[in-house]
């Protein structure tokens, strides 16, 4: 046993450490187009003491660290490009305390959305979280890391702007609590201290979260999709403005793929509405369809499509199918809602240059401040071929989100490139003093946001 | 294209002839007169705009009330896209067209030489067609990648969109007579209405004989019958559009729920007032369309229960989707008529609590 391998074995014990082969290739890739890096080690500690101690470690000996949590960010954000010491955090997922009558929940980095929402069904069903539709074994920390918004975005935003507070542990091994759990023992605000989160969107090249605090938000009894569609793809943005007007929807998603059929071509527009008794769903529903929309179904140019009781998450995974071989990758970027009507244009237009059926999606972020766009590609595993199309997709999609004055989110590696170039010097240098400051060493996932 | 090949045959002279113009004055969604009738049927078959064309929620009845055998309700849909005056809009039709069209591979032919059930376009429902009374039945569109080659197209008629089945419904009859069906049993009544209704109607050939499932489902439980045990419940029966189209196979509903030992409720909208599932007339153009689509399923289901219903027994799988979490919120029972029948012998169809 090397001595790394024993000095993490002392902090974990033994069963939760390995540098076997065939464990560190589980570790080497995530499910998107990334070239897999194995790590040499891969650790599960259960406390924050003991990612403190790995974290010294690594220090002392300059070892690259990769915190993971679901590994599903497809971006190859997790993937150990230069090896190193991968912490899975998965073991460290308590729930720790509920509240309430505050809504909000204090949970470990390790919760994953589906732990969340069962837990909260079964124990507190009148709260419920913004759920960002990933697959059910995605963390709520990990989605933090990289500003996920979830099916309550159009009424609050973010998801990384619901937190109420987050302990940190500095990549020099320091514990640092941020919000009013930094001034006694209570979860219940991120405001009104002195704004220092440097951690959020960051990757975890600035230290790793192991616990936060997250808003809750009432659970209607009855929630369910309403469906509206249109055939041109300009009255969207228009009709966005006017359903997030109303304040009335949870979630509002317009999307346009190719397959099936059925949707190629047409914009549907999917508005999660949420109610206590039939009388207040109905007259959300009059207010949305009749009052708001009435006039495009009158005149002919859209329609109504019913009204489903349940929420179908969005599962853009689906594609995955499309080329057989259960591969697909998306380009998400964060643009004004009026970009719309290009974004689907531009995304039909590459996705048949490289022969990839096409599959676009547009979520209402903040009542409309903002949406974020994905363009998704497709490929199979098995045929290089369609991987190179979908890389090649991929980039060309980052390009022509910066070129529409849109902002990439969650971007690889080549995204945070197109990034860095663009980025306002001043902002730039003041990311470097504070990767510096915090990482002297230079030792949290590296690779990703490198600031030269 | 040869969907013009294809012509309704609908004659005037019989309109004029016409005692009772029916077709519009039993309509149970518009309130029109004699006179106001006959105006407007006859206006429509010379090519003219009216209001029933804009305000029809094409449940189909009128092809049952038409005494004369005329196919009103094939003439209005053909008059709605003649004249582009659709009853639902534009993006809807479209996405309803591209709904149809199969993406996922060729079927597998495999020649039967003897009757058959088509599952058309619900290959998902197979769970339906269990038990003792499919036995020994071979079933084609089992695969629901590749239903739509299967898929009967008159759900168009919702959209004025005669020219696409016409267009298409020539090559979704070869591939199912390359299975070389004697007899197709349909799974779903449309499948039926359209063999033996609107086939005939606009002259495209059917080369196998088409079998109405309530006609087989009463024929098997007749041969099942030692296994039949009188079940007691009083039942409501949802009566789906596309059985106007086949008004002569409608007394097997009652034949069955004889043979089986269920009671029918008497309700005010049954038979030839049945009301539509209104599943089509809430994304429909007119004002309000999408409030009367739940007054007319509040209306229904009110009628179910005023009838003292324990069961509502779906034919269409349309219906069923749009109604059946309405019902079971109303405490009735929701089930298709297969389940009810499955129930009947002794077994316990798929989700049956």
């Amino acid at each position: 046993m090397d001595n790394i391998l024993r000095s993490l074995a002392d902090i974990v014990d033994e069963t939760h450490v390995s540098n076997r082969q065939e464990e560190l290739f589980i570790y080497s890739f995530d499910l998107g187009t990334a070239e897999p890096r194995r790590p040499d080690y891969v650790v599960s500690p259960e406390s924050v003491e003991q990612i403190q101690a790995i974290l010294r470690l690594a220090n002392r000996n300059k070892i690259p660290v990769v915190p993971l949590g679901g590994g599903l960010s497809l971006a190859g954000l997790a993937v150990p490009l230069k090896g190193g010491i991968l912490i899975d955090l998965k073991r460290m997922d308590r729930i720790i305390e509920v509240n309430e009558k505050s809504r909000y929940a204090v949970l470990e980095c390790g919760v994953s959305q589906a732990q969340l929402t069962s837990y909260l069904e079964k124990h507190h069903p009148q709260l419920t979280h913004s759920e960002p539709g990933a697959p059910p074994t995605a963390t709520i920390a990990g989605n933090l890391m990289i500003h996920g918004q979830g099916d309550l975005a159009q009424p609050y935003g973010f998801n990384s702007d619901l937190i109420n507070g987050l302990e940190v542990v500095l990549p020099t091994g320091e514990i640092c609590r941020l919000g009013s759990c930094a001034v006694g023992s209570e979860w219940f605000t991120n405001h009104p201290l002195p704004d220092i989160n440097v951690f959020l969107g960051w990757y975890g090249t600035t230290g790793i979260i192991t616990k936060l605090s997250m808003r809750l938000f009432p659970a209607k009894r009855i929630r369910g999709t309403g469906q509206f569609v249109v055939d041109n793809e300009e009255l969207v943005p228009e009709i966005l403005f006017k359903l997030t007007h109303t304040q009335m929807a949870e979630d509002i998603i317009a999307y346009s793929r190719a397959i099936p059929p059925f949707s190629d071509g047409l914009q549907h527009i999917t508005v999660n509405i949420a109610a206590d008794t039939e009388k207040e769903l109905e007259w959300k529903q009059e207010v949305l369809w009749d009052d708001t929309l009435g006039e495009y179904i009158r005149n002919g140019d859209g329609a109504y499509l019913g009204f489903t009781m349940g929420l179908e998450r969005p599962q853009i995974s689906k594609t995955s199918d499309y080329k057989k071989g259960g591969g697909f990758e998306y380009v998400g970027s964060i643009m004004p809602i009026e970009k719309y009507p290009d974004c689907y244009r531009i995304g039909r237009k590459i996705s048949e240059k490289h022969n990839i059926p096409y599959t676009v999606t547009g979520r209402c972020v903040g009542v409309g401040h903002s949406m974020m766009f994905a363009w998704t590609y497709a490929f199979n595993r098995a045929e290089p071929d369609t991987i190179r199309h979908a890389k090649e997709a991929l980039h060309e999609t980052d390009d022509i989100v910066v070129e529409l004055g849109g902002v990439i989110w969650k971007p690889g590696i080549y995204g945070q490139k197109l990034i860095m170039e663009r980025l306002d010097p001043a902002t730039r240098e003041l990311m470097k003093k504070i990767k510096k400051l915090l990482d002297p060493n230079g030792i949290m996932n590296p690779g990703n946001w490198d600031v030269k | 294209m040869e969907a013009t090949l294809y012509e309704l045959k609908f004659n005037i002279e019989k309109c004029l002839d016409c005692p009772s113009q029916a077709c519009l004055t039993k309509c149970q969604y518009m309130n029109i007169d004699s006179k106001t009738a006959k105006n407007e049927i006859i206006k429509i078959a010379q090519g003219e705009d009216s209001f029933v064309l804009h305000n029809c929620v094409t449940c189909y009845a009128c092809e049952e009330y038409c005494p004369m055998g005329n196919h009103p309700f094939y003439l209005i849909v053909e008059r709605q896209e003649a004249l582009d005056c659709a009853p639902v809009p534009r993006p809807l039709i479209k996405r309803a067209i591209k709904l149809g069209i199969p993406f996922r591979g060729e079927p597998e032919i495999k020649p039967i030489d003897g009757p058959a059930l088509n599952m058309g376009a619900f290959s998902e429902l197979m769970p339906l067609i269990q038990g003792k009374l499919f036995e020994n039945i071979p079933v084609i569109s089992t695969d629901a990648r590749k239903m739509f080659h299967y898929f009967c197209q008159l759900m168009y008629l919702h959209y004025a969109k005669s020219s696409v089945i016409k267009e298409r419904l020539p090559g979704i009859i070869n591939t199912i007579a390359r299975h070389k069906p004697t007899q197709l049993i349909c799974f779903h009544d449309e499948c039926y209405g359209t063999y033996a209704s609107y086939c005939p109607a606009v002259g495209i050939d059917v080369p196998f004989e088409p079998v109405h499932f309530y006609e087989f489902l009463f024929e098997r439980l007749m041969e099942l019958k030692a296994l039949i045990k009188p079940m007691n419940l009083k039942v409501a029966y949802q009566r789906p559009c596309s059985s106007r189209l086949s008004p002569d196979k409608h007394l097997f509903v009652n034949r069955i729920f004889e043979l089986i030992g269920v009671e029918i409720v008497k309700r005010t909208y049954s038979d030839e007032n049945a009301l539509c599932c209104a599943g089509t007339i809430q994304g429909q153009r007119v004002e309000g369309s999408r409030k009367r689509a739940r007054e007319l399923q509040r209306k229904n289901i009110e009628d179910m229960k005023k009838a003292g219903a324990q069961i509502c027994v779906f034919n269409c799988p349309a219906c069923f989707q749009t109604l059946g979490r309405v019902v079971s919120e109303n405490g009735i029972k929701p089930i298709h008529m297969s389940g009810l029948c499955r129930l009947a012998i002794g077994e316990k169809p798929t989700g049956w609590r």
